[in-house]
C-alpha cells in the first residue's frame, strides 16, 4: 500500500473510521478541530454519524449512549473541553462500556494556549473524573503511531470494557508525515454481549454503575485493574544496556530525546531512553533490569514535571532529575545541556 | 376481570407512597406496549427519583449522568435508529444541570420523546429549590419561599420550547382519572411523533410530591389543581390536533 502523507489530527480521524468507528460526537477546540472537520465528511461517506456538539459534556454523553447501543464511538478534545468530559468518562468507565477519547494536549491550565504541552499527564492518567476507575492511556510519538495505537485504543477499550484515551500533543497532531492505514474492518454493533437493542421482557438490560450489582465491587475492580498492569504495558528502550542516565519521555519529547541519547554518547555520556507508550500503565517493566543506571531524568514538557512521581516510583527511588520544558518543543541541546548539568552533579533531584 | 399489568412493570416500582411517578412509569409501559414497541424501546434514565427505575422498570436503561439523558438518548437513537428512544427525567435534571442538553436535543429536533416529571422541586435530594418551583413555594433551599427578585421566574420549557421547530409539545397531569387519560394521550402522541419520524417530542407532567411538599397525596393533587396549573397550563402546545 502506499503511504500517504497526512496530517495527525486527520490521521486520528481515518484510523477510527478504519477501526470500525462509526459514531463521532464532539466540539470545536485547537489545536483538534481538524478531526471534527475531516469526520464531518468522511462519517457520512461511510453511513456514519457525525454530530458537532453544543458542548463537550454532551459529545461524551452522546458517546456513553452510542456505547450502550453496541457502536464503537469516540470524541477528542484538547484540555479545557478534556476536563469537561470527565464526568463522562467516569460514568462509561463505572458502567463498564467501551469509549475511546482523543486528548491533544496544549500548554497551560485554565484557557491555557494553543501552543503544544504535555500538562494533561495527571489529568488523564491519574483519572480526572471522580472515583476508582482507571482509563488506558496510549501516547503516540508520531502520525503513524497515532493510527496503529487508536486500532489497538478501540480494540483494548471492548476487551477491558473500559474508556481508553489516546494522549496526543499539538506538535504530534498538527504535524504531516507519511502514513500506512490499515484495512477497513466492519464492527457489527449487534454482536456486543451488552449492545441495546431492546430486549425480550421481564429483566431489562441495565447500563448503570456495576457497583449495584456487583457484590464483589471492590476486589473485582482491583482485579481488573490489575491484569491491566501485567498486560497492557507498552514502552520502547534505546541503548539502556549500559546507561548510566536514562531519559524517560512520551510523545514528541520523546523525539527529541531519541536525538538527545545519539549526541550524548558522542561527548562520552552514557545516556538512555526509555519511552512509554502506555502512561497507564506505567511501564515499570521496564526498569526492572536497569540496576546499572545510576540516575533517571523525566523530560517532558510541563512546568510542574508531571510524569516524574511515576518515574521514582519505577526507579525505586533513585536519583531523578526534572527536565521541563513548555510553550514550545526542546532544542536537542537544551536537554543536552541538562544532561551534562546531571553527569557534573550540578542539576538538582526532584526530592 | 382484572387490568392485566404491563409486562415492562415487572416488579412493584420503588417511589414514594402518593407520588406521580409511579402513574407515569404506568402510562409509558402502556403506551409502549399498545404501539407494539415495548420490547424495543431503550430508555435514557436521569439522576433523581428515575433513577430508581432500572431496577423496577422492564426496558433496556441506560443510568445517565445527572442532565444529560437527552443527550445519552441521541447517542442511542443515532446509531438505533429503529427502535423507540426516550429519556425519563425530573425537572430539577432536565431544566437546571441539564438544560443545556435539554435544550438543544430540542434545537436540533432530535428523533427522541423526553418524558419530564415536573414536581417543582429536587425530589430524590430531599425537597430543594428547582428551576419550576412556584414564586413564594417554600423548599429546603427556599425557607422563605422562592423569592423571585433573586432567582428569577419558574421556568416553562414547553413555552421556550414553542418557538423551536419541534414535533410534538404538551403537558399534562395525573390528578384524576380525566387528567391521567389525557395524560396518557399525550405520550402516545409523542411516541408516535418519534415513530413517523417527526422529530423531537416533549411530555412535560406535573407530579404531585407529597413527601417534600409536606402535604398529603391527596392535597398534593389539590396543589396542583389549585396552583401549580396556574403557572404551568396544561394541554397540547405543539403538534396536537388529530
Amino acid at each position: 500500500m502506499t503511504k500517504k502523507l497526512m496530517k495527525g489530527n486527520d490521521a486520528v480521524a481515518e484510523a477510527a473510521i478504519r477501526s470500525g468507528c462509526r459514531f463521532f460526537a464532539g466540539y470545536p477546540i485547537t489545536p483538534q478541530s481538524e478531526i471534527l472537520e475531516y469526520l464531518s465528511w468522511r462519517m457520512p461517506e461511510v453511513g456514519g454519524v457525525f454530530l458537532q456538539t453544543e458542548s463537550e459534556i454532551s459529545g461524551i454523553s452522546m458517546v456513553y449512549g452510542a456505547a450502550a447501543a453496541g457502536a464503537r464511538a469516540f470524541t477528542s478534545s484538547s484540555g479545557p473541553g478534556f476536563s469537561l468530559m470527565q464526568e463522562g468518562i467516569s460514568y462509561i468507565a463505572s458502567a463498564e462500556l467501551p469509549c475511546v477519547v482523543v486528548d491533544v494536549q496544549r500548554y497551560g491550565s485554565g484557557l491555557a494556549d494553543i501552543y503544544t504541552g504535555q500538562g494533561d499527564y495527571w489529568q488523564a492518567v491519574k483519572n480526572g473524573g471522580h472515583g476508582d476507575y482507571r482509563c488506558l492511556v496510549y501516547a503516540p510519538n508520531s502520525v503513524q503511531e497515532t493510527v496503529d495505537l487508536m486500532v489497538v485504543a478501540f480494540d483494548k477499550a471492548e476487551e477491558y470494557r473500559n474508556p481508553v484515551l489516546l494522549l496526543s500533543d499539538a506538535s504530534i497532531a498538527q504535524m504531516m508525515e507519511p502514513v500506512d492505514f490499515p484495512e477497513m474492518k466492519n464492527h457489527d454493533q449487534d454482536a456486543l454481549p451488552w449492545a441495546m437493542k431492546g430486549k425480550g421482557v421481564g429483566q431489562n438490560k441495565r447500563h448503570t454503575s456495576i457497583m449495584y450489582y456487583n457484590l464483589d465491587y471492590d476486589n473485582y475492580l482491583k482485579n481488573k485493574y490489575d491484569k491491566m498492569v501485567e498486560n497492557e504495558q507498552r514502552w520502547e528502550e534505546v541503548q539502556t544496556e549500559d546507561a548510566e542516565l536514562v531519559l524517560v519521555a512520551y510523545g514528541i519529547s520523546s523525539r527529541i530525546c531519541e536525538e538527545v541519547v545519539e549526541s550524548a554518547r558522542k561527548e562520552g555520556m552514557k545516556v538512555g531512553l526509555i519511552r512509554p507508550i502506555t502512561l497507564y500503565p506505567f511501564p515499570v517493566k521496564a526498569f526492572e533490569n536497569l540496576e546499572h543506571v545510576k540516575y533517571f531524568a523525566s523530560v517532558e514538557m510541563s512546568c510542574l514535571s508531571q510524569m516524574i512521581e511515576d518515574v521514582v516510583m519505577a526507579s525505586r527511588c533513585r536519583p531523578t532529575y526534572p527536565i521541563r520544558g513548555g510553550m514550545k518543543v526542546y532544542e536537542t541541546e537544551e536537554i543536552l545541556s541538562a544532561v551534562r548539568d546531571i553527569f557534573a552533579g550540578n542539576a538538582k533531584e526532584v526530592y | 376481570m382484572e387490568k392485566r399489568r404491563s409486562e415492562i412493570l415487572y416488579v412493584d416500582h420503588k417511589f414514594c407512597p402518593g407520588c406521580g411517578h409511579g402513574i407515569v412509569n404506568r402510562l409509558v409501559a402502556e403506551v409502549l406496549e399498545e404501539m407494539n414497541e415495548d420490547k424495543g424501546a431503550i430508555c435514557a434514565v436521569a439522576v433523581g427519583c428515575s433513577s430508581l427505575m432500572p431496577d423496577t422498570y422492564g426496558v433496556d436503561i441506560v443510568q445517565s449522568q445527572h442532565g444529560r439523558a437527552a443527550a445519552v438518548a441521541v447517542g442511542l437513537k443515532r446509531c438505533r435508529p429503529d427502535n423507540m428512544i426516550f429519556s425519563y427525567q425530573g425537572d430539577g435534571d432536565a431544566l437546571a444541570i441539564g438544560f443545556s442538553e435539554t435544550m438543544y436535543a430540542a434545537i436540533r429536533n432530535e428523533n427522541i420523546t423526553v418524558i419530564l416529571i415536573n414536581n417543582n422541586n429536587f425530589g430524590m435530594t430531599g425537597g430543594q429549590m428547582s428551576p419550576t418551583t412556584l414564586e413564594n413555594q417554600r423548599t429546603t433551599t427556599s425557607p422563605y419561599g422562592r423569592d423571585v427578585s433573586i432567582t428569577g421566574n419558574p421556568l416553562d420549557v414547553i413555552k421556550l420550547m414553542s418557538t423551536l421547530d419541534v414535533a410534538y409539545l404538551a403537558r399534562g397531569t395525573m390528578t384524576d382519572i380525566k387528567e391521567i387519560t389525557k395524560t396518557k394521550k399525550y405520550i402516545r402522541k409523542a411516541f408516535e411523533a418519534q415513530k413517523n419520524k417527526k422529530g423531537y417530542s416533549l411530555v412535560e407532567i406535573l407530579s404531585p410530591c407529597p413527601t417534600n411538599w409536606g402535604m398529603t397525596p391527596l392535597n398534593a393533587c389539590k396543589q396542583i389543581n389549585q396552583t401549580v396549573q396556574t403557572v404551568y397550563p396544561l394541554g397540547e402546545f405543539k403538534g396536537g390536533g388529530k
